[in-house]
């Protein structure tokens, strides 16, 4: 019996795809009937399908459970815990949504005049995260955190080949468990990317740094706390070697939600920094949306941000294309205004105090599910005081990846696995600071069962998920010859 | 974990078998780098004929898990490549020290040589990860 004709409603079943419920004729819209223009002309008859389009035939209730039970399929933050280190995929307050909906009218063409509410907004929000960041200007253009690396980069080449040092400045250092994005930004811009080693206790190896420095580095791109959920104690004698050779620091914002409103990264001496709003500022996660990289800069590099900034005067809020040495733009229009309307609202609504709390939050969670996953037997890397995040390995003999397919059957998503590379077996786990002691409780129990499964069944785990819609995936072949299109059976 | 001890090794995991006449260098990866990579789905390989330094990026294993740099264990001119693995990467999991290897060197420094580690030395590094 085919299970997929049988799989009514959302059940364990897989269902079938859009195209294999289609039947010749039905509708679940109407479009216009085109017979009283002529297209051919109206298009250009070159222009016009000879046969007709695939598309699926359904009805609008067939429609609407398809995408239903697509999206019953979803698994997200709003429904089950999902503790992905490096990612911070926290929630994100529902009145983020009320507040972008009110500027939903707004059209980028309009006159600014007309649009004052949002650009003061803007203007606001540069002030904002310059003050939480210790930054003295915002460009809020950025379309993604990895766009914002790129835009500071290019703004420390500026600056360098501006002081006629652009030739002599070719290498930027990133330590070995960098984000990727830090390398692929610094050679996408044409920079020789260094690495550096970390020490045993998770921090930048001083004498490494030291070897690798001098008048050839442009940059020194970090993020503090680093990739391991450690923070870098040494940041201060690492800006002032870094500076002391003329290289400008830069800071990766992802892991800015450990240390809001403690220790800011300007003063620290980061000269740039980018923020990914999604990660601290709860704007949406993932799902292909649009993202948003801000970038801050220290004065020294104000005249190289992208244009236009908001001004205010006195007869109102303002673009400012007035930066002559502006790397130009980096994309259409003001960035992306929602994303910075619901970033606006978090702040406004939680204010000071309440985004100190929510990194002391960030920070305890992390901490207290560390502590757990020691005691019911994982390893923890770098066995301290953590951040809003931290790094454990299985029981000796026991695989990450067997582990995380295990965690699907109890409705619980895995941790990020295989991050940072410089762990073996890497498990790195951020609880983010909206969940409660009895959610990390109970996923602490759910990997304690799974621990205790293992042992009695050593075949349980090889084998895991047993209760997932689909069973273990093939990820070679997944990888290696992905089916990205369906087959009609008349192909 | 299999470390043969004719072989020589770099601390990114590399092998290198010399020839008799130490001028050729046959590279890939130890099957301890195999195992923790996991099932290999891609590899990029060097041109032939590219001159390279000891250290240098110069191939890229893709796994399941993670996008590895190959680091050239010497310097010299890369004069054949293991074409065999772009359609069967999976050979560096079956075989990484036959059908697995990635490339050979023609190497310009012998001095370089002395600098890569035996077996007993490598499988220390590689314990202690």
């Amino acid at each position: 019996m085919d299970d997929k004709k049988f799989a009514l409603g959302s059940s364990n079943h897989d269902f079938p795809l859009i195209f294999e419920r289609s039947q010749a004729g039905r509708r679940a819209a109407q479009p216009p009937k085109a017979d009283e223009v002529d297209l051919g002309e109206l298009l250009g008859a070159e222009n016009l399908r000879q046969t007709a389009a695939r598309l699926p035939e359904v009805s609008e209730l067939d429609l609407v459970r398809h995408f239903t039970q697509l999206a019953q399929r979803q698994f997200s933050i709003d429904g089950n815990f999902y503790p992905l280190g490096s990612c911070t995929m926290k929630y994100n307050p529902k009145v983020n949504e009320e507040a972008a909906k009110l500027f939903s009218e707004l059209h980028p063409y309009q006159d600014p005049a007309t649009a004052q509410g949002a650009l003061e907004l803007l203007y606001n929000l540069q002030d904002y995260l310059g003050e939480i960041t210790g930054m003295d200007a915002v460009s809020l253009q950025p379309a993604a955190g990895a766009h914002g690396e790129l835009t500071g980069i290019l703004i420390i080449r500026a600056f360098h080949q501006a002081n006629g040092e652009g030739e002599q400045r070719r290498v930027v250092i990133v330590p070995d468990g960098a984000h990727g994005t830090n390398p692929a930004t610094a050679a996408m811009v044409g920079y020789e990317v260094v690495e550096v080693a970390s020490d045993k206790n998770g921090e930048v190896d001083l004498s490494a740094f030291k070897e690798a420095l001098g008048p050839h580095v442009a940059a020194v791109m970090l993020t503090n706390p680093n990739t391991v959920g450690v923070f870098e104690t040494n940041i201060l004698e690492i800006s002032r070697l870094a500076h002391e050779v003329g290289a400008q620091l830069y800071y990766d914002g992802a892991n800015l939600n450990a240390v809001m409103g403690y220790a800011r990264p300007g003063d620290m001496g980061f000269d740039v920094v980018h923020l990914n709003l999604h990660k601290t500022f709860t704007t949406p996660h993932g799902g292909g949306g649009p993202g948003t990289g801000p970038v801050g800069v220290k004065a020294h590099l104000r005249d190289f941000l992208p244009v236009p900034l908001v001004k205010k005067e006195a007869e109102g809020f303002s673009f400012d294309y007035d930066l002559p040495r502006s790397i130009g733009r980096m994309r259409s229009f003001y960035g992306n205004f929602g994303n910075l309307v619901r970033a606006y609202t978090y702040i406004r609504a939680l204010g000071k105090e309440g985004l100190k709390q929510v990194s002391a939050m960030a920070v305890l969670n992390a901490n207290y599910l560390r502590i757990k996953m020691k005691e019911i037997g994982f390893n923890i890397a770098f066995d301290r005081i953590n951040m809003h995040e931290f790094v454990a390995q299985p029981p000796a003999g026991l695989k990450t990846l067997d582990i995380a397919k295990a965690l699907l059957d109890y409705g619980a998503h895995p941790m990020t696995v295989y991050f940072p590379l410089i762990v073996k077996e890497a498990m790195m786990v951020e609880p983010t600071e909206t969940e409660s002691l009895e959610t990390l409780d109970q996923y602490a129990d759910i990997l304690s069962e799974i621990l205790k499964r293992a042992e009695n069944d050593p075949d349980y785990l090889a084998q895991a998920p047993y209760h997932t819609p689909v069973r273990r995936l093939d990820e070679v072949k997944a990888a290696r010859k992905p089916v990205l299109r369906y087959s009609f059976s008349t192909d | 974990m299999q470390t043969p001890s004719e072989l020589k090794y770099s601390r990114s995991h590399e092998w290198s078998q010399v020839s008799a006449d130490g001028k050729l260098i046959t590279v890939g990866i130890s099957d301890f780098a195999q195992d923790q990579l996991g099932d290999v789905v891609f590899v990029e390989l060097p041109e032939p004929g590219r001159k390279v330094n000891a250290g240098e990026a110069v191939a890229v294993i893709e796994s399941v898990k993670t996008a590895s740099d190959i680091y050239a264990p010497v310097s010299g001119e890369i004069i054949e490549v293991n074409e065999a693995l772009l359609d069967a990467p999976e050979g560096i999991n079956d075989s990484p020290y036959e059908a697995g290897w990635l490339f050979k060197i023609r190497s310009e420094n012998p001095a370089e040589l002395a600098e890569l580690l035996d077996a007993a030395a490598y499988i220390k590094i590689a314990e202690e990860g």
